[in-house]
């Protein structure tokens, strides 16, 4: 089993800092990946999902950005020891990102054709013309009609959703074993999010790659992922199976974000919200970060006695260990 | 999903060069200048007779006036036709190398401060600041002195003296460039950082370069006169616009045409480059190209 594992983040802490202070963007989080695993990270805007996919990448903006511990284990390697060089070969071949907007990933002024060769011609050393026959292949397995002429079209030509598409292709050039998306399908439209989602389930299906996939859509989550990690205020505050999650939350914010989501069948005039605001994020209290919205916590919990860190409840489901006693 | 496979229309190599005129319209007047640049510059001394050999008989000779001389002659007799032609041959060893070379090493400066940032930025964004500080013919006079005179000399000073603006602008782009999402993309995806500049950043400050380059041909003409006008370019009385404008200069009311025709040549073919480089940066911007 454990030969599986792709990915494993132990104990990440990213911090920036600023002159307001330091600002824990990401701060203590461990998870895996495995193999053909897609991975939900859900959490609010600034609960450090981003950033925690920038860490993975080794891209936190500097110099305010800075790694302070943890490890993160590709292949058993710790890539926080690699030097620039080494990362740019890990880079695009082993982790790749799908970035949020896909009008703006493609440069304008380049054929999809030479943007798609251009990557390609990093993993085989080919000539320009198996090159070729390769881009049009992968624009063909990302369902783009034509890809013959497509493939000598520039980016504003086509549609945002074969952009994204494209830009879906460009990613798994390189066929990496790990792949972030984040937030890939909040600029497309319904139809081609399902689509997109559909196309992704494929390419994993096809080449067993792993999948992080960071949103705050429960219903793609539902739809997509195999486990799901909630973040909250840097901190991952719930992790189980998708179904244990769905059918068992623990934790009083996954409650209350499931709570959240609008459900057909029930007729309610308001949905329930989750009262207050997180945290700022560069002077976070002691203890538990999420004690000033909990609606029911204990008076340890209270006053900022109670660490925080996961433990396993059920076999899979780990849970911040301060909000079992918690409502 | 049925496809259908269209036969290609076979063009011959005529009906396709038109097709791209007729597509994309070339300015005709600016191509038209600056190959006769080229023409005259290259066939100078099949096409006209010597520059430098003067008639004292023959002083100060009005343009339109003499059969011998169409367009006169200057305060020593040299024929004017022959100067301005191998005049020609001037801008294309002297003004064309410097330019080149000076847009080479600001755009490269350009790209790598914007690029790497940080301390490499500052220290070559600080020689650029120096450079620019410090009056251009200040400079020039300073490396001709080291290097010499002539051709060369002049080509080094030029350039030592314009690749700072090319730097500076190029170096404001690339950072706005910089932080869009496809470069983010390529490093997301190993591509080398050479390979991020030339591909990704490169292609995306042309427009601006070209604006820069047909801004600058004027004033590094104009420079080349002023050095030559100081004795430190091209010898005096040798064939070039710029040392033509400079020595008509003192005869300005009797013998005004020794300096209104290079004048007129040098802004037309300033003008001819403006209009040829507002021409390609819409070729090679692909929006504007296809919406046309």
């Amino acid at each position: 089993m454990s030969d599986d594992i792709v990915l494993k983040v132990e104990n990440l802490r990213t911090h920036f800092h600023t002159k307001t202070g330091i600002v824990k963007a990401v701060d203590g989080i461990d998870f895996e990946l495995r193999r053909g695993e897609t991975l939900g990270v859900v959490g609010e805007s600034g609960s450090g999902k981003s950033m925690t996919a920038w860490s993975i990448l080794g891209m936190v903006p500097k110099p305010a950005g800075r790694i302070e511990t943890g490890r993160i284990l590709y292949h058993g390697e710790d890539l926080l020891q690699k030097t620039d060089d080494e990362m740019r070969k890990i880079r695009g071949s082993g982790i790749c990102m799908v970035m949020q907007d896909p009008l703006t990933s493609l440069n304008p002024v380049l054929t999809i054709k030479k943007q798609l060769t251009e990557t390609l011609e990093l993993e085989f050393k080919e000539k320009k013309e198996s090159l070729l026959q390769r881009a049009i292949a992968l624009l063909s397995s990302v369902n783009i009609p034509a890809p013959e002429t497509r493939v000598t079209s520039y980016p504003h030509e086509m549609s945002g959703g074969m952009r994204q598409r494209v830009v879906g292709a460009i990613s798994i050039s390189r066929s990496p074993d790990v792949l972030i998306a984040d937030e890939p399908t909040t600029s497309l439209d319904v139809t081609i999010q399902l689509q997109y989602l559909k196309l992704l389930k494929d390419i994993q299906e096809e080449t067993g790659v792993g999948i992080i996939f960071i949103t705050h859509d429960f219903g793609i989550v539902a739809k997509m992922c195999d486990r799901v990690a909630v973040m909250y205020a840097g901190h991952i505050i719930e992790q189980a199976e998708v179904t244990e999650l769905f059918d068992n939350p623990l934790h009083p914010y996954t409650k209350a974000l499931l709570r959240s989501v609008p459900d057909l069948d029930d007729d309610v005039e308001m949905l329930p919200t989750i009262e207050g605001q997180p945290p700022d994020l560069a002077n976070t209290p002691s203890g538990c970060v999420f004690r000033d919205r909990c609606p029911d916590p204990s008076d340890d919990c209270r006053d900022g006695n109670v660490e925080m860190g996961l433990i396993e409840v059920s076999p899979g489901h780990w849970v911040d260990q301060c909000c079992i006693n918690c409502g | 999903m049925a496809t259908i496979d269209f036969e290609p229309i076979k063009l011959s190599y005529t009906q396709r060069v038109l097709k791209w005129i007729k597509e994309y319209n070339p300015p005709w007047i600016p191509i038209i200048i600056l190959s006769s640049l080229l023409f005259f510059g290259l066939f100078a001394n099949f096409v006209t007779g010597d520059p430098m050999a003067n008639d004292l008989k023959a002083r100060q000779i009005a343009p339109f006036t003499d059969i011998h001389h169409i367009l006169g002659t200057d305060m020593l007799g040299k024929d004017m036709t022959s100067r301005l032609i191998f005049g020609c041959r001037s801008v294309l060893l002297v003004t064309a190398p410097s330019i080149i070379v000076a847009i080479f090493i600001g755009t490269a400066i350009g790209l790598i401060a914007g690029y790497t940032g940080r301390i490499t930025d500052t220290i070559l964004m600080r020689i650029t600041d120096a450079t620019l500080g410090f009056p251009s013919i200040l400079v020039a006079m300073l490396l001709v002195t080291f290097v010499g005179t002539g051709y060369i000399g002049v080509i080094i000073a030029v350039t030592a003296t314009t690749w700072a603006r090319f730097a500076r602008m190029i170096r404001g782009e690339v950072l706005s460039v910089r932080e869009r999402d496809f470069v983010t993309l390529a490093v997301i995806l190993g591509v080398s950082p050479f390979m991020i500049m030339w591909r990704h950043l490169f292609p995306n400050v042309i427009n601006t370069l070209m604006v820069m380059i047909s801004l600058m041909i004027g004033q590094v003409v104009l420079l080349e006169a002023s050095l030559s006008f100081l004795g430190l370019g091209m010898s005096p009385g040798e064939p070039a616009w710029g040392i033509m404008v400079a020595e008509g200069r003192q005869q300005l009311l009797t013998t005004w045409w020794v300096s209104l025709l290079p004048g007129i040549l040098i802004t037309l073919v300033v003008m001819a480059f403006n209009f040829f480089g507002d021409w390609l940066r819409d070729y090679l911007d692909p929006r504007m190209r296809r919406s046309r």
